[in-house]
């Protein structure tokens, strides 16, 4: 049935030289935990690539029931947490995700940088992988406001100040982040849900295509 | 063993593969889509009565309009709604309580809207009720208005939550 379905959208459009273009290649021995088990460290980009899909599901479903309202949010978050079905999972999900997300890519990161894998003609991609970086901390800097509890209220005041510190545009800065000169508050919360759920996610995933389409042209590096 | 080989290695790795990774994916994604059908999973809470001001001694075989108030949960958001009911003593003595909602599309009907002699007029698209609240065959409602469940308590009316009306 489903190699029906497939033949005739194939038949018509010709896919399949556009998935094996993606997705038919062979491991090279190098890279293969098959071959050398101390390969595994070429897994943490994948695993890294595996959370973040983890991370925008949970993300997804959670703002089914998320408000980004300072009347609402800690409410909304603790309803969606106690009263719905499996949302201490899906929250937790999303909240530990977040987490192995930095560690996976830091452990890219070692990999990449003690395998001298960045080296030329691999520079852009390191650069890349560099803005990656920043967007997914912009990514936990916004998300950790957004349950909009103390932790999160001066967790942000403290980042905010950091902001704020930028010689000559630090309080320009700080006003574009808290949305107001001295109040964290309404504009904040928003302003920090906006670039959470849109702004950073559409940043990341065409930084990751970048990424993915420079690793695909150019192959992974060679062994040590 | 046998030599004819009904699965090939291939085509073992194959289902292998892909039920640990459907099960893997089952997995992650069981506890979100539970978490987003929760609404539809939960039901509907019981109707409890609410209290109304109207005396039940005061009603008579006219239709009157009975407003009441009773605090509402929407999730994380509590707060104090007001619904409306027509109510009379039909010719047996029992009390009628309609649903001003109308059966059409949902706009508000009232007794005797726009000189309509002993009719409720619903004036969205013309829909007309009888006494009864049943449906005027030709007008566009296609079901006679919801009725709501009475009840009497120190001499005052209580109105649960509205059903379907079988007249």
């Amino acid at each position: 049935m489903l190699n029906k379905i497939y033949d005739w959208v194939d038949e018509r459009l010709d896919i399949t030289p556009m998935w094996r273009d993606i997705a038919d290649h062979e491991v090279p021995e190098h890279v293969n935990p098959a071959h050398h088990f101390s390969a595994f460290v070429y897994c943490f980009g994948g695993l890294t690539f595996f959370v973040t899909v983890i991370q925008i599901l949970s993300g997804m479903f959670l703002t089914m029931y998320y408000v980004p309202d300072i009347k609402n949010a800690w409410e909304s978050v603790y309803y969606l947490q106690n009263e719905v079905a499996f949302g201490v999972i899906v929250r937790g999900m999303h909240h530990w995700g977040a987490s192995l997300v930095i560690v996976m890519m830091f452990l890219h990161t070692l990999r990449v940088f003690f395998q001298g894998a960045y080296k030329k003609p691999r520079e852009l991609n390191w650069v890349v992988g560099v803005l990656i970086f920043f967007v997914m901390l912009g990514l936990g800097f916004t998300g950790y406001l957004l349950p909009w509890d103390m932790k999160a209220l001066f967790a942000t005041k403290v980042g905010i100040e950091i902001a704020a510190s930028t010689p000559l545009i630090g309080h320009e800065l700080k006003v574009l982040l808290a949305g107001h000169p001295d109040i964290i508050g309404a504009q904040t919360l928003t302003r920090f849900f906006a670039i959470h759920v849109f702004f950073l996610p559409a940043a990341l995933l065409a930084l990751m295509a970048g990424h993915f389409i420079m690793i695909r042209k150019q192959g992974i590096s060679g062994p040590l | 063993m046998s030599k004819k080989q009904p699965v090939s290695r291939r085509q073992f790795l194959n289902y292998t593969l892909t039920g640990v990774g459907g099960f893997m994916a089952a997995g992650m994604l069981m506890p979100m889509v539970r978490f987003a059908v929760d609404p539809v999973l939960k039901g509907e809470a019981a109707g409890d009565f609410h209290p109304t001001q109207q005396k039940v001694s005061e009603l008579t075989d006219t239709p009157v309009r009975v407003d009441f108030s009773y605090e509402q949960t929407d999730a994380w958001y509590t707060s104090e709604v007001t619904h409306t009911a027509w109510v009379y003593k039909n010719n047996k003595g029992d009390i009628v309580a309609l649903s001003p909602v109308c059966k059409h599309l949902g706009c508000t009907v009232s007794w005797e809207g726009n000189d309509h002699k002993d009719k409720f007029f619903c004036p969205c698209h013309n829909g007309l009720y009888e006494k009864n609240g049943k449906n005027v065959p030709g007008t566009p409602p296609l079901k006679p208005l919801d009725v709501y469940p009475t009840a009497e308590k120190d001499g005052l009316l209580q109105l649960g939550k509205p059903e379907a009306n079988n007249v």
